[in-house]
């Protein structure tokens, strides 16, 4: 079993299980945008999680049900009964812009050069 | 000011308020008068609600001399994390994506503390969408320890920790996700409850990890953590987690002593707690046995993997919750000419370095290619943590771990280093992926005279079982004030550290 401070105060090495395209990529699908300087940063940062992450790699895992959430809950229902909401103007009054009774956004198709 | 001088536990404020012999207006004003005094230092609170304090505990004080009784937590000063959910009172996350938002409507726990007879004192500061282990990832600065300011109070609810150790309430509520109620009581020296998973409605708990959240109570002691829990839990239609069952029955438990329950000692726990944490568990173990309690080894093999497990799992549910961050509905925009680049511009001018960085964790955790390698093996380990657990507490009632592997560590000491920080969570992780309920009980002082927690946990719904073992340890520290004329039959003997990390 390994220790708590096993990992603490290591300066990441440069690790095989995450590179700079790959950060890149994950950044753009979470409509994110880093600075060069951040991109090497995370890299090594994560590179560094994933190779700690790796003592599950030799854990026998077939057959094991996988565990979403922790309650024998499942597709709670509710009856189809109208009930009290927010208060639109109240919500809409919280957005950063709002017109017409609506939710106000920038045009959604790219605008050409 | 009231002739009962100053009143500081929940249960005595309340029984005072509601039976007349104390004015809420009054406990109010002590409470006011302590956060104007220090909390500049400490930066517990994000907002103080000076005015609307005020105007409730008048309220409170005319209910009762009409005759009405304003309910089990009346007149008592309360304070809330900053990822609950206040109508027209502003809800940050300590993110400046939210720095501006006033939620619509109030999350349950704050309903239903209302409805007991709270009045609320401020919003807490916290590690930035609950994300660190030491509220030094706040978009408003870190808060302090108000034991020693030049330490961290723990975290993501260091606020709430922070205002509960300095006196600026007697009740406080955090959420926990990986430690983040536990962890913090443990380093400010008070009383930290993670109930069981579904115990308390989480709706208009800003969602960071969906199945792994949960709202409990900071306290100074146990009696106030019961009532507190107790008002604060129950089903709730608005929640589809939420356990279809009435609220916790905890009070009963403090009295019942623990003869003949089975305490269990985690063999082949991860070691490296230091070993002034390790010597006051050993002495945890004694206090229980000279109670009357069996002590019993059990192994939990998975336990060391819950930091993994739940450091993908955790990231990834973050990623998805957090994606409703967008500039669109709530909180600030970023202009920019279209809304790909709109949504972009906001979010990485509008989240910190480590919520960004778990974002991307879990979005990679996630994506195709990788989630059968990453997301999906976690949540097979989940199940083998779950298995395991399952299978010691057929042998035991509860286990007994540290809460927290050091005490306060100094600002700064880890901020620079994401995984050391992570660390801080490994004992109180497994609970949180089992759902099953935990809590840190203040147990003494370790090195620095830091104050040690000591945790205690048990199988999902039984949060009473877990509270009548931790009364037993409140019972032990009060009688092991020196001034006390109780035999101390309970010292501790052969504490030699166990299974301490050679690093």
């Amino acid at each position: 079993m390994r220790s708590v401070s096993d990992t603490a105060g290591t300066t990441p090495t440069k690790s095989e299980r995450i590179s700079a395209a790959d950060v890149s990529k994950v950044a753009t699908l979470a409509r994110l945008s880093l600075t060069d300087d951040e991109l090497t940063t995370a890299t090594a940062e994560l590179g560094a999680m994933l190779d700690h992450f790796a003592d599950i790699d030799a854990l026998d895992l077939d057959g094991v049900e996988p565990m979403m959430q922790p309650t024998p809950l499942a597709n709670v229902m509710r009856d189809d009964i109208p009930g009290e909401t927010l208060d639109r103007d109240e919500v809409l009054g919280q957005a950063p812009l709002a017109e017409d009774d609506r939710f106000r956004v920038p045009p959604i198709i790219g605008i050409e050069e | 000011m009231s002739d009962m001088g100053e009143l500081h536990s929940a249960v005595d404020i309340a029984s005072h308020v509601r039976n007349g012999e104390a004015k809420a207006a009054d406990v109010v004003e002590q409470h006011l008068a302590r956060i104007a005094d220090r909390d500049g230092e400490i930066n517990a609170f994000n907002l103080v609600l000076t005015d609307a304090a005020r105007a409730r505990a008048a309220d409170i004080d005319a209910m009762v001399t009409a005759g009405h009784d304003p309910g089990p937590l009346a007149g008592v000063p309360v304070a809330l994390k900053d990822n609950m959910c206040t109508r027209g009172i502003p809800t940050t996350c300590s993110s400046k994506i939210l720095a501006d938002w006033a939620p619509p409507y109030d999350a349950t726990v704050v309903t239903r503390l209302r409805d007991a007879g709270a009045i609320f004192v401020g919003k807490t500061n916290l590690d930035e969408f609950a994300m660190g282990s030491s509220t030094e990832n706040s978009a408003f600065g870190p808060t302090r320890n108000p034991l020693d300011t030049t330490r961290v109070p723990g975290g993501s609810s260091g606020g709430s920790a922070a205002a509960v150790a300095a006196d600026f309430a007697p009740v406080s509520l955090g959420s926990d996700t990986g430690g983040s109620i536990r962890q913090p009581a443990a380093l400010c020296g008070v009383v930290g409850v993670k109930p069981t998973y579904g115990a308390v409605s989480r709706l208009g708990l800003i969602a960071f990890g969906s199945s792994l959240d949960q709202i409990g109570p900071f306290t100074t002691n146990l009696r106030d953590a019961a009532v507190a829990l107790e008002a604060i839990s129950g089903h709730d239609p608005g929640d589809s987690t939420s356990i279809q069952q009435g609220p916790l029955e905890l009070a009963p438990a403090l009295e019942r002593g623990v003869e003949g329950l089975r305490v269990g000692r985690i063999t082949d726990l991860p070691s490296g707690a230091s070993p002034d944490v390790e010597e006051r568990l050993e002495v945890a173990f004694e206090a229980l046995r000279a109670a009357g309690a069996e002590i019993i080894d059990v192994a939990v093999p998975a336990f060391g993997y819950g930091l993994t497990a739940y450091y993908l799992i955790a990231p990834a549910e973050a990623s998805s919750n957090l994606a409703r961050f967008d500039g669109v509905r709530f909180g600030m925009r970023t202009a920019a000419p279209d809304t790909n680049s709109m949504y972009t511009a906001t979010r990485t001018d509008g989240f910190g370095a480590e919520v960004k960085r778990r974002i991307m964790l879990g979005t990679y955790a996630l994506s195709a290619g990788y989630y059968d390698a990453y997301y999906g093996r976690a949540q097979k380990v989940r199940r083998l943590i779950s298995n395991d657990f399952k299978a010691a507490y057929a042998k035991v009632d509860v286990l007994l771990t540290p809460a927290s592997p050091t005490v306060a560590f100094e600002i700064g000491d880890k901020a620079s280093d994401p995984l050391a920080m992570y660390l801080c969570d490994t004992y109180t992780i497994p609970s949180n992926l089992t759902g099953d309920p935990g809590m840190s009980v203040p147990f003494g002082t370790g090195e620095h005279g830091l104050p040690v927690g000591v945790q205690v946990l048990a199988p999902a719904l039984q949060d009473d079982v877990m509270f009548q073992a931790a009364a037993t340890l409140e019972r032990h520290m009060q009688s092991d004030e020196p001034q006390s004329g109780e035999p101390q039959s309970d010292e501790p003997q052969g504490t030699e550290p166990r299974n301490v990390s050679p690093s």
